[in-house]
């Protein structure tokens, strides 16, 4: 693979780096603004970052907590596992998922997080994109009385079905959503006792078309060689951002901020290592408990992640772009949410032969499969997934065990040996394809 | 009971546990042979609307994994080790070849390890129809009825598609009148059992219910009519044995030595034992339109199980109904080993157990496991500290 020189820094490079320090800093903001609600008593909707019902929420000015960011946050802050045996001791099974666990010590400890006191719950919306988040949102009812609304978006029936607008099944499905949504409505004008504004809904939904347009925009600049960042490095704080302040107008703004400092990076050659010897095309979630090192096992080879299924489905499905009609708000919402949940489903159900192509359209060398035990949603079919992209599609894999934030589920020295295997492998591989075509 | 009567009974019995326990799917064959060209269609626990495809000339399959009556040799590289044993024996199953026989795979929504069958059935077998039902999950919407008839609809569809047989409204009423039928039958078998559980063991009841599962329901019906006639007038005589509710069982099955090894020192008067085929709990009626009846039933006339989520039947309080009218004493609360929702549900009945101060013991247990003898202390110690309490 040729890799681009590097041109002369220019007078732009200020921007370098933006992304990652804007997205730190507006964290820190969101986590202020929930303690605070905490305090005040503002109405917070718990939510989960695959079908935040954002728009709607946004609209009706809740606050919104992710259970899944504050988990992970605990285990980069290295003391997920203190949360976690306040809930094994408190009944639940080491068997469980250590998200749910870390989020339960964490309630079963007043919600004192490591970046802040988080508020109660004033509403929940769980959609079924992963069945846990039912599980999940039950204990919240259970702990607080709260409101709880299921948002149910069918998903891809099997392999080689396909729905779209104007489909009879398409539409009894967008029914049912927009029928759903209503009455989410209805439950947040009560939970609030404000009416509904079309136009609040009109303007997150937006700002949501901007921050669809240029994330799916940046993700592509990722196809450029050498990748302007690292998918499962900073691509992770991008993703970030795309919950935490989907359909706002910081949210929008700091999306074209990170598109424009992705554009100058590919102007001027710049990728995330001194050298890119191999592209990896990632599946499954990072490990948040050991986040430098896993990286590092990849970087000290010259690997980089260009693209991630991660940041598909847990970034909002945002991935491919979003253009809400704001003519017709609720049954566009309807409309998108489902495409965008049915493709989110699809990247964990049904991916492989959407795998094959991102792996060519990114010019990847190979995938990393990183099962995590606590999420079956998405490590259930990896193995398989692997198998078949080998066997069908000719490309390497690499299939990983360990956790997300449960830190006991790691062994950096087993990580180490498959890694340095997989790579030697794929180094003898490009080895001969160059000599391939040398001949 | 005369001899012969007893003898019969137990045959019976013995029969459906032979049927349940045997991974060749002996009746599922015999069927395919009297039914030459007929299409076998399998669908994954919990909950499956079996009318639509009978009404289809299918035979509705179960599948509901393998127990410890084979090795998931190949299932285990398919995958990984934090995947439940149902999942993996149901899937060493077709790639055995021992479920060769189907032309259809069916999951519903009722966990992400199910969902993610269908996507690992439809890479391996890409000549069988491999879908999810989504069955609503969102079961408070006013809107979800509505959905799920269209999904039955779609069903409906996708099963004529595959027998090449369109159905009419006459052969869904006539199919539902059967299953109508089954679950009538499937309730008086509960109520012996919870009425009389010294004359019908749980591991019987069981089997026989199960049964069901592997052969057309027509055939399980009379088989049912026949044993509930016997089972009455059994000799057996009221014994010192705690009564208990199991709960835990409504997606893989614990082995029945598990099963055998609870009821040899209780009476287990309830239980969520293959809930699916009793999910219903009322007739399914006719106003006309029988998919939009399925749907109905299913969302409004039916039982509870921790993977659904519906405001008007909070589990706890469902878990505490079905304890109290059974008579129980106790409860077994037992968990799927990896099973999420089984092992959160867990948490949440423990506690309002405690509450209660009703007496209950946790379980995990595996389908495949084989060694009981902790297990059985466990249990006999439970028993005694209720028993001497």
């Amino acid at each position: 693979m040729s890799v681009k020189q590097a041109t002369p820094l220019s007078p732009r490079d200020e921007i370098l780096g933006r992304g990652r320090r804007e997205g730190n800093r507006l964290f820190k903001e969101w986590y202020a603004a929930l303690h605070t609600a905490a305090e005040t008593g503002e109405h917070t909707a718990y939510v989960f970052v695959m079908g935040s019902a954002a728009e709607i929420l946004k609209a009706f000015d809740f606050h919104l907590s992710f259970p899944e960011i504050n988990a992970l946050q605990t285990a980069v802050r290295k003391v997920s596992l203190e949360y976690l045996n306040r809930a094994e001791d408190y009944g639940y099974s080491t068997d469980v998922c250590a998200y749910v666990k870390a989020d339960v010590g964490m309630h079963l400890d007043e919600r004192r997080h490591p970046n802040g006191r988080l508020p109660r719950p004033s509403l929940v919306v769980a959609t079924n994109m992963c069945n846990t988040y039912v599980k999940w949102v039950e204990i919240w009812e259970r702990l607080y009385g709260c409101p709880v609304f299921v948002l149910d978006l069918p998903g891809q029936r099997g392999i080689g079905w396909s729905s779209q607008p104007g489909d009879e099944g398409f539409e009894a499905d967008r029914r049912y959503v927009q029928g759903q949504l209503e009455e989410l409505i209805e439950l947040c004008e009560t939970v609030t006792g404000r009416p509904f504004q079309v136009d609040r809904l009109r303007e997150s939904m937006a700002n949501v078309n901007r921050t669809a347009a240029d994330w799916s925009a940046v993700l592509r600049l990722n196809q450029n060689v050498p990748a302007p960042f690292n998918a499962m490095g900073d691509g992770l704080t991008y993703m970030g951002m795309l919950s935490a302040y989907r359909g706002t107008e910081t949210g929008a703004r700091y999306m074209a901020d990170l598109r424009e400092e992705m554009e100058h990076r590919v102007a001027v050659g710049l990728g995330t290592l001194p050298e890119e010897r191999f592209r990896l095309h990632a599946v499954g979630t990072a490990c948040y408990s050991n986040f430098r090192r896993f990286l590092e096992l990849f970087a000290d080879w010259g690997a980089v992640f260009v693209n991630s299924e991660y940041l598909a489905y847990a970034g909002g499905g945002l991935d491919r772009g979003i253009q809400f009609d704001l003519e017709r708000p609720l049954e566009s919402l309807a409309e998108q949410l489902l495409l965008t949940g049915q493709r989110s489903m699809s990247n964990m159900f049904f991916s492989q032969d959407q795998l094959a192509d991102t792996v060519r359209d990114w010019k990847a060398d190979g995938i990393v499969y990183h099962a995590v035990k606590s999420c079956r949603t998405v490590s259930t079919g990896m193995a398989d997934s692997r198998e078949y992209l080998i066997r069908q599609r000719g490309v390497p894999a690499l299939f990983l065990e360990s956790d997300m934030v449960d830190p006991r589920l790691f062994s950096e020295a087993q990580f180490k040996n498959r890694i340095d295997a997989f790579f030697e492998a794929l180094g003898a591989r490009k080895l001969a394809a160059a000599r391939g075509v040398a001949r | 009971m005369g001899v012969a009567a007893q003898d019969r009974l137990a045959e019976v019995v013995e029969s459906c546990r032979d049927l349940v326990e045997d991974m060749t799917f002996p009746s599922v064959r015999r069927w395919q042979q009297e039914h030459p060209g007929g299409q076998v269609l399998g669908h994954f626990q919990v909950y499956f609307p079996e009318e639509i495809a009978h009404a289809a000339g299918m035979l509705p399959v179960k599948i509901m994994g393998a127990g410890g009556r084979i090795e998931a040799k190949q299932a285990d590289s398919h995958i990984g080790s934090f995947v439940c044993s149902i999942c993996r024996t149901s899937l060493e199953l077709g790639l055995s070849g021992r479920a060769g026989f189907l032309g259809g795979f069916y999951t519903p929504p009722i966990c992400d390890v199910a969902r993610n069958l269908a996507g690992i059935w439809g890479r391996n077998f890409p000549d069988q129809t491999a879908r999810i039902l989504y069955l609503p999950q969102n079961a408070n919407s006013r809107h979800a009825v509505t959905y799920l008839r269209e999904e039955y609809a779609r069903l409906a569809r996708d099963v004529e598609r595959m027998t090449g047989r369109a159905m009419t409204e006459t052969d869904l009423r006539r199919s539902i009148a059967v299953y109508n039928e089954n679950r009538r039958l499937l309730r008086d078998l509960y109520r012996l059992k919870r009425e009389t559980p010294w004359l019908l063991p749980t591991t019987e009841a069981y089997v026989l219910a199960a049964a069901g599962s592997l052969m057309p329901r027509e055939e399980h019906n009379r088989l049912l009519a026949d044993v509930l006639e016997l089972i009455p007038a059994r000799s057996g005589r009221k014994q010192d044995r705690v009564r208990v509710v199991f709960e835990g069982g409504f997606c893989e099955q614990p082995p029945l030595d598990m099963l055998q090894l609870i009821e040899e020192a209780c009476y287990v008067v309830d239980d969520d034992l293959l809930i699916g085929l009793r999910w219903i709990i009322e007739d399914v009626p006719d106003s006309g339109d029988a998919l939009f009846d399925l749907a109905q039933s299913y969302l409004d006339r039916s039982s509870y199980t921790c993977i659904q989520h519906d405001e008007r039947k909070p589990k706890e309080a469902m878990l505490l109904r079905r304890f109290e009218e059974s008579g129980a004493e106790a409860v077994i609360l037992a968990a799927a080993k990896m099973c999420e929702p089984g092992m959160d549900e867990q948490v949440a009945y423990q506690r309002v157990l405690d509450e209660r101060r009703i007496p209950y013991l946790l379980l995990e247990f595996e389908e495949k496991m084989t060694g009981f003898e902790r297990m059985r202390m466990e249990v006999e110690t439970f028993v005694e500290s209720i028993l001497f309490d």
